[in-house]
C-alpha cells in the first residue's frame, strides 16, 4: 500500500495498474470459490516427496510417488503421531558412451516428516512399495477411533 | 545412505497437459524422462509411478512414439482426504524419433514405476566406418 501512496501520480498511470491487478485478484478469488473443491490442496511444502494423506474409520493412509526407489533405500520411522520418510533415489549409472538428449529424472536423498492429526498405534504400521507408489497404512489408536454410542 | 555427496531431492510439480477430447475427464500428466543414445540404440527411461504393465501402452507409428499410462484408483471409496499434495491421473507423452528403429527388437521393461524402453537402431541407421583406400 505504501507503494501506491508514494507512486500515486496520475500521470504515471500507476493507480490504474494496481486497480487492474486488484480486479484480477477478485476474479480469481471468485473462480476459486465457485469450484467448491472438497479437498483443500496444500500449495506444497516444497519438500520431496509430496504426500497424500487420507483416512477411514480405522486407519490413516499416507501415500507418495517414489518411482525408482528400492525398498532397501527407504526408511520409515514412527514416533508418537509423527511419521518420517527418508531415503535415497539412486539412478543406475548408464553407459559412459551414451549421449543424453533429455535428463529430467532426478536422483538424491530425501527426508520428510509429517504429524498426523490423531493418535496412532505405531506398532501396527505397515508399508508397501508397489510400482513406485508408497502406501503407509497407519492404524488409529483405539482411543482415537470414532465410537458408535448405543442408545437404549 | 552413507553417500553424503549426493544432493537433496527437489520437489517437481507434475506437469499437466491438455489433451483434447477425453471421454473420461481426469488430469493427464507428462512423465519425466531420460533419453540417451549410443551407436546401436536409443534408451528411454520414464517415471510412471502407479502404472502397471497392463495399463501401459507403448505405440510406435510413423516414427512417433506415444506413451500412455493409466492409473487404476487405489484408494478405498470410503477414504476421506485430509491433505492432498499431488494429484493422480493418466500419463501421456509423445516423441518423434529421428532415427529408424528396428521395430521387432524394441524392449520394454517396467519395474518400480520406471519404464525402460530400448529402441535398437535399424542396421542402415547405424554409423558405418568408411575405409579410405590409398591408391
Amino acid at each position: 500500500m505504501i507503494t501506491s501512496r508514494f507512486f500515486d501520480f496520475p500521470t504515471l498511470g500507476w493507480r490504474s495498474h494496481f486497480d487492474e491487478l486488484d480486479r484480477m485478484r477478485q476474479q480469481i478469488d471468485r473462480l476459486m470459490n465457485d469450484t467448491e473443491r472438497q479437498t483443500f490442496r496444500v500449495p506444497g511444502t516444497g519438500v520431496f516427496p509430496l504426500l497424500n494423506l487420507t483416512e477411514d474409520k480405522d486407519n490413516y493412509y499416507l501415500r507418495a510417488e517414489l518411482p525408482g526407489v528400492k525398498s532397501d533405500d527407504l526408511e520409515i520411522n514412527a514416533t508418537n503421531s509423527n511419521i518420517s520418510i527418508s531415503g535415497e533415489r539412486k539412478l543406475p549409472e548408464e553407459n559412459k558412451g551414451a549421449r543424453f538428449h533429455r535428463r529430467e529424472r532426478d536422483s538424491g536423498r530425501f527426508s520428510r516428516a509429517i504429524t498426523l492429526p490423531g493418535k496412532i498405534d505405531s506398532d501396527k504400521i505397515s508399508a508397501s512399495l508397489t510400482n513406485g507408489m508408497l502406501t503407509v497404512t497407519i492404524p488409529k489408536a483405539e482411543s482415537a477411533k470414532p465410537r458408535q454410542i448405543q442408545i437404549h | 545412505m552413507a553417500d553424503t555427496t549426493s544432493k537433496e531431492m527437489q520437489v517437481k510439480e507434475k506437469h499437466e497437459v491438455n489433451k483434447p477430447e477425453q471421454t473420461r475427464p481426469a488430469p493427464i500428466f507428462t512423465p519425466a524422462v531420460d533419453i540417451f543414445e549410443t551407436d546401436t540404440e536409443i534408451t528411454l527411461l520414464a517415471d510412471l509411478p502407479g502404472v502397471t504393465s497392463d495399463n501401459l501402452n507403448i505405440d510406435l507409428n510413423d516414427s512417433v512414439l506415444t506413451l500412455t499410462g493409466d492409473i487404476e484408483p487405489f484408494e478405498n471409496p470410503d477414504e476421506e482426504d485430509l491433505m492432498i499434495e499431488y494429484e493422480v491421473g493418466q500419463y501421456y507423452r509423445q516423441f518423434t524419433l529421428s532415427e529408424i528403429i528396428d521395430q521387432n527388437k524394441i524392449e520394454a521393461n517396467l519395474g518400480d514405476g520406471v519404464l525402460r524402453l530400448t529402441l535398437p537402431k535399424a542396421e542402415k541407421a547405424k554409423p558405418r566406418k568408411i575405409e579410405v583406400k590409398a591408391g
